[in-house]
């Protein structure tokens, strides 16, 4: 038995939803930062949240994890109400990369990923603790710099080794917001493809994206936020029209595409 | 050298300075007592009879009555305060804040003060000390309000803090003075120097009570400190209740270093020297960190307590002149070092 099914946590089969979010509406100082929203995330996906500066992708995932009280709406996490859980109920279920990953103190890279074992304490065999902790050191590339003090990294080497604490920490939803902001091109696609993989093994990721093209090679469906609204939800093809990115980024774009694959390349129009 | 070897090391090296300094301390004053006469002083208090053993009850009173009391003192002052300023460092995410610095001593000293013209002191060293807890804890609190953003602290504004809330606490030590009688005025005065001349056993006791126990619950918050360096977000992703974490190490601070000023007065910088020395040497993990700098507290005030008596012959030094001499400077390179590292204030 797993440490997941001794905490009680049920897995869910590919395709049905893990959070279901309902009329979510978040207001601060008199300004709507998000309205009428209605998501759904599902186990098995990889859900891209996209959308220009400012449009709310980073609040929503703050909602949806449970980081942030909406004002209005609903959002249930694997049956029950987010803002039901304890703490650590909640960190058996769901993982978040942040954006900003400083530590006061220098740790070394090995202890930060240890870190991410931290909620199956006293539930987890010592094995599956290592297994754990090995596999995400192997798939974010970081074995070379275990020994390593955190606070010296480059912002990259940061960002991956803060990715690979959120991955030790095996949780079937996992949010990872903007993880390839400071990454250089070969660690971006490594990071999507990774995504693609935890989707693959039945779990459920919501990552903020910027870049629309990566966006659309790697998510199943992607939900375009514009000034804190859902402009659209669904396939990258279905959703990444000319015309909408033109309005909603306020450029005009044409849209790609590789032979007959359905993954659209976002390209702004050039002189 | 591993991690762990060196944390091993670091703790018997503390531990050998610890005993030395004890031993160092009972046998040194104005009447010269052998290591052997305390060793047999001690064993006989645990029931052993030894040839050592002192003859002379003169000899006995001054260990039993005055250098036992002084020393567990010290020892247990220093480990509380070395360990407030680990778990302050902790909770504020910045290596810089200690009790001392921004200003909970000088809070938990208002508070004694007030005590003392209150005349709380008839109800022994309890009432003192329950006073500088309450002075300690509306510092820690203040601090706290004012000085975090987003988890973590800036230097500059910590410190400017520390300055805002110093000046209000010797404002009201001030007023305190003034209208004091004469009597209260001079125990004031004399206590607020800082220094463990004339400790008495039930003073002692409370102090150990209270630091035993603090340094326990630090101890068992270890792993939570941990994950609170990687910012209260992420440490609540991973299952922490930050909120209960923060008021219980906000009364813990304030209760270490509570009892520790009530009796021995604003003895500053320990816990800003010893936990960062040992952070140097075994890494910023909280198990060892907490438990090696309780050690070391303890030693190094046991040291300094030794100096004071010993450095100008026929006078006893303060001790909180003592440790800010040395923890000033240090302050200084901690501060320059971290500019240069950050290119300003950050």
């Amino acid at each position: 038995m797993s440490a997941a099914e001794r905490a009680g946590v049920v897995p869910v089969a590919a395709g049905e939803a893990v959070i279901t979010a309902r009329g979510i509406r978040v207001r601060r100082d008199a300004r709507e930062i998000l309205a009428e929203i209605d998501l759904d995330v599902r186990a098995g996906e990889v859900l891209a949240l996209v959308g220009p500066n400012g449009a709310g992708k980073s609040t929503l995932l703050s909602v949806l994890s449970g980081d942030l009280k909406p004002n209005d709406g609903t959002v249930e996490l694997l049956g029950r109400p987010v803002g039901a859980y304890r703490a650590l109920e909640l960190a058996r279920r769901r993982a978040v990369l942040t954006q900003a990953n400083a530590v006061s103190f220098p740790f070394r890279v090995i202890e930060i990923v240890q870190m991410g074992r931290s909620p199956w304490l006293r539930t987890a065999e010592l094995a599956e603790d290592q297994l754990a902790v090995m596999t995400a050191i192997e798939v974010t590339d970081i074995t070379h710099l275990l020994g390593r003090r955190f606070t010296s990294l480059s912002g990259g080497e940061q960002a991956r080794v803060s990715l690979a604490r959120v991955l030790a920490q095996t949780t079937p939803i996992v949010f990872l917001d903007e993880p390839t902001a400071s990454l250089d091109l070969r660690h971006q696609e490594e990071i999507m493809r990774l995504a693609r993989h935890l989707a693959a093994d039945g779990r459920a990721v919501v990552v903020v994206v910027h870049d629309l093209s990566l966006a659309g090679a790697y998510a199943d469906r992607i939900a375009l936020l514009d000034h804190g609204r859902l402009d659209a939800v669904g396939t990258p093809l279905g959703v990444m029209t000319a015309d909408r990115v033109g309005r909603v980024y306020g450029l005009e774009v044409q849209i790609h595409r590789l032979g007959a694959s359905d993954r659209p390349i976002v390209l702004p129009l050039r002189d | 050298m591993t991690p762990r070897i060196r944390a091993i090391a670091l703790v018997l090296l503390l531990a050998g300075v610890l005993v030395g300094g004890i031993v160092l301390s009972a046998i040194t004053g104005q009447l010269p007592i052998t290591p052997t006469e305390v060793a047999g002083s001690l064993l006989r208090a645990i029931g052993i009879d030894t040839s050592w053993a002192p003859t002379d009850p003169i000899v006995e009173s001054t260990l039993w009555v005055v250098r036992f009391p002084r020393i567990v003192m010290a020892l247990v002052v220093g480990a509380a305060l070395a360990v407030a300023g680990a778990v302050m460092q902790a909770i504020f995410g910045n290596p810089l804040a200690e009790p001392g610095v921004v200003g909970v001593s000088s809070g938990a000293a208002l508070g004694a003060a007030t005590a003392i013209v209150l005349g709380a002191s008839v109800l022994g060293g309890v009432g003192v000390a329950l006073f500088a807890f309450i002075g300690a804890l509306v510092a820690t609190l203040l601090v706290y309000g004012v000085a975090r953003a987003g988890g973590r602290t800036e230097v500059v504004t910590l410190l400017l803090t520390g300055i805002a809330v110093n000046a209000i606490a010797q404002a009201g030590i001030a007023f305190v003075l003034f209208v004091a009688d004469t009597s209260s005025r001079e125990q004031i005065v004399f206590w607020q120097l800082g220094s463990l001349g004339g400790t008495l056993w039930p003073q002692v006791l409370v102090v150990a009570v209270v630091t035993i126990a603090g340094v326990m619950l630090a101890f068992t918050l270890a792993r939570p400190y941990d994950l609170l360096a990687l910012g209260e977000r992420n440490a609540r992703h991973l299952g922490v209740n930050v909120e209960r974490l923060r008021l219980g190490s906000i009364v813990l601070v304030a209760l270490l270093t509570g009892v520790a000023v009530a009796f021995t007065g604003i003895i500053a910088f320990v816990g800003l020297v010893v936990p960062h020395i040992i952070r140097m040497v075994i890494g910023p993990a909280h198990r060892g960190l907490i438990l090696a700098s309780a050690v070391g507290g303890g030693a190094l005030l046991v040291l300094a307590d030794l100096l004071t008596r010993t450095l100008v012959a026929g006078a006893e030094l303060p001790i909180g002149m003592l440790t800010s001499l040395v923890g000033g400077p240090f302050f200084f390179w901690l501060l320059y070092r971290q500019r240069r590292r950050s290119g300003g204030w950050a």
